[in-house]
């Protein structure tokens, strides 16, 4: 379960989350939802640890585990996840190396054995097909000349290589085409089980379709202002975030 | 009591040839004689450059010229340690010195030889290329040499690869040494050369290697040097290649070793196809300089320069590139590329980048670029959200950052060579990286 409460952070200096309070159970998954420069992305990297995002106050475990003193990696290890909203391209980073490199990592923390190159490339291959991921993304640096609809399988694939317990989903919809979307949303779904939790980011109501949340919230201005089930995300995008923000207050 | 001045610098070099120019190889040949001496005179004239000297403006040479330095004397007793050898055949010297002894040269398709051997024949060819009165430590080198190697492949002939492997030995006061080498290959004859300099942790040396290489029609280089001296040792080498039509000249230098080092390479693209690609690493730490400075002559049309260069920064370490590519009135449809870049990974490290293009042609493709950037922390944290340790992730893009240079190696068994003293490096960065 993840547990924030009373979050606070802000960004040179400049406060962005200003009191967030948010449970998510095992099993389920939970879409936030918010107009440009409400915190959305601020959440998610706060989450992963990122420099730069200072955290004031409250708190985020996961099972227990207080993620705000953990290191990035620590964090991975203890089975977060972040889908970027912008991959980060690596020049001179073969996409199999890095790939395999993190996967050894996260099974070193679990106490796995580590793959051997011809055990990586055969459950790589396997994950991909499942992608409808051509094979020859292995091979190129990882994002380098990927168009964005393949970035963001890429990060979709790594979901499914490293197999988190928690993921978060950073406008994972964003510059997707209507096949790619459909194909990044069965890579989450496929995802989805009693020991899985994700919490989705998203602008639009449109990736929602695809996976279906079992909580909805909006957030405004560094707070969440509502909470509800999915119909809450159809009634976002008929009435719009200006109609939520005037009855929230 | 027995009390031995030392002069150090270039007087104490001057000195010592003055002492022992009868007694020196090739001593009693009026050809050399003539060569030493005129090399004296340049050296005594300039002496070690100052930074006041226009190429010499960023590597402080005041280490090496306040510094006395002996004859090396080399213990001839023990079994030398080798290091492993990179290839089937090895030349090894020691100290300067051919060692028929430690080489093993069986079964080579031509003749390796020693220049110390040959004197009374290399009238003509010994400083054919050289520039004493250009280049200071060139004239150091012609007024002291002793040895070097002796390569010549005949037309045609596949040579494979050959391990050049210098080793210095540890002595109680700081030793030189200036090997000449020499280095021919007739028309379409093809070579790799892997060379490998270093010597026992606590040494202290001056390595002063000149190279003369000649690359005829058709012919192919694969020059692979592996800078690994004793971290105490200075190496201050210059080499001279001069490459006819269709012909190439491909070098490869990593610089990881040694506390004063300087790469020099003098390329003149003498005919018309000729090619010459000159790449990089340089890896410094601590208190580390090293410098490489290229000057590529485009002498003939439609030839052909690549050059990249990398080097990575840590501690207090100073690196520095220089590269000038000069293209002649004739040197039409000229293509040429430089690139260098630098990575810092300490706030008190320093490059220094000189690229310099003169160009007296009007039909050529001519470019340059130089960076220096650090580690890109976005980068960092994208590698590290993935599980990957903070030292792993940083060591992964500073080998991507490598990897532009370290890619154009196709040839093997220098990659193989490469490949392991990159890694041999990175394991001992590893502490001051975690750190």
């Amino acid at each position: 379960m993840l547990k924030i409460e009373g979050l606070t952070a802000t960004v040179d200096g400049k406060p962005i989350l200003k009191g967030i309070d948010l449970e998510i159970p095992s099993g389920e998954v939970h879409a936030v939802m918010g107009p440009n420069g409400s915190g959305k992305s601020t959440l998610a990297y706060v989450l992963a640890g990122r420099e730069g995002y200072e955290v004031t106050g409250g708190s985020a475990t996961w099972d227990g585990h207080d993620l705000l003193s953990m290191e990035p990696e620590e964090r991975a290890a203890a089975g977060l996840f972040l889908a970027f909203q912008y991959p980060v391209e690596l020049p001179g980073v073969g996409n199999a190396t890095f790939l395999r490199t993190a996967l050894n990592a996260i099974r070193r923390a679990r106490g796995e054995p580590e793959l051997d190159a011809m055990q990586f490339l055969k459950l790589a291959r396997q994950r991909m097909r499942e992608l409808s991921m051509p094979e020859d993304m292995l091979k190129r640096s990882v994002n380098v000349g990927f168009s964005g609809g393949e970035k963001k399988r890429n990060e979709i694939l790594q979901l499914a290589l490293l197999r988190p317990k928690f993921a978060v989903l950073d406008e994972t919809d964003s510059g997707l085409d209507i096949d790619a979307l459909r194909i990044v949303a069965d890579g989450v779904n496929a995802m989805r089980g009693p020991d899985f939790a994700a919490l989705v980011i998203t602008h639009y109501q449109r990736l929602l379709d695809y996976i279906v949340p079992d909580r909805v919230h909006v957030l405004m201005n560094g707070r969440i202002v509502r909470s509800g089930g999915p119909e809450l995300a159809k009634e976002l995008e008929s009435e719009g975030y200006a109609a939520i923000q005037a009855r929230a207050a | 009591m027995n009390v031995v001045m030392h002069q150090v610098g270039a007087p104490g070099f001057l000195h010592r040839f003055e002492g022992l120019r009868e007694r020196l190889p090739g001593g009693r040949l009026p050809w050399l004689a003539a060569l030493r001496a005129q090399a004296a005179e340049a050296f005594r004239a300039q002496g070690f450059p100052t930074r006041r000297v226009e190429a010499w403006k960023y590597t402080d040479l005041a280490p090496v010229a306040e510094a006395g330095f002996d004859e090396p004397l080399t213990p001839m007793d023990d079994a030398m340690d080798l290091p492993p050898a990179q290839a089937g055949a090895r030349a090894v010297f020691v100290d300067g010195r051919f060692r028929a002894d430690l080489s093993s040269l069986d079964g080579l398709p031509f003749e390796v030889s020693s220049v110390a051997r040959h004197l009374d024949a290399l009238e003509g060819r010994l400083g054919a290329l050289a520039r004493p009165g250009e280049e200071p430590m060139a004239a150091l080198n012609t007024m002291l040499f002793e040895d070097g190697l002796l390569l010549d492949l005949p037309e045609g002939v596949e040579g494979g690869v050959l391990e050049l492997l210098s080793l210095a030995t540890a002595s109680e006061r700081p030793s030189a040494f200036h090997p000449r080498h020499l280095i021919r290959l007739a028309k379409g004859a093809k070579l790799t050369l892997i060379e490998t300099a270093t010597g026992p942790e606590g040494a202290r040396y001056l390595h002063n290697p000149v190279f003369e290489v000649e690359v005829a029609e058709g012919a192919w280089l694969t020059h692979g040097r592996l800078q690994q001296e004793a971290p105490r040792a200075f190496q201050l080498s210059t080499i001279y290649a001069s490459v006819a039509a269709g012909g190439t000249y491909d070098n490869f230098t990593l610089n990881a070793g040694g506390r004063l080092v300087r790469n020099e390479i003098h390329v003149t693209l003498t005919g018309s196809g000729a090619a010459c690609h000159m790449n990089g690493a340089q890896l410094l730490a601590g208190d580390q300089h090293a410098d490489t400075t290229t000057a590529l002559d485009h002498a003939a049309p439609s030839c052909t320069s690549r050059q990249t260069y990398k080097t990575v920064l840590m501690g207090r370490s100073r690196g520095v590139f220089q590269g000038k590519i000069l293209v002649r009135q004739a040197a039409q449809k000229t293509d040429g590329y430089q690139m260098n870049q630098a990575l810092l990974l300490s706030p008190e490290a320093e490059m220094d980048s000189k690229p310099q293009l003169e160009i007296y042609a009007d039909d050529v493709k001519c470019s340059h670029g130089a960076t220096v950037g650090e580690l890109d922390a976005e980068q960092v944290f994208y590698l590290r959200s993935r599980g990957i340790p903070e030292t792993q992730a940083r060591a992964m893009l500073v080998q991507a950052f490598l990897h532009e240079a370290v890619e154009g190696v196709t040839d093997e068994a220098l990659r193989r060579a490469l490949d392991a003293a990159v890694e041999g490096w990175w394991a001992r960065q590893e502490e001051t990286l975690a750190a």
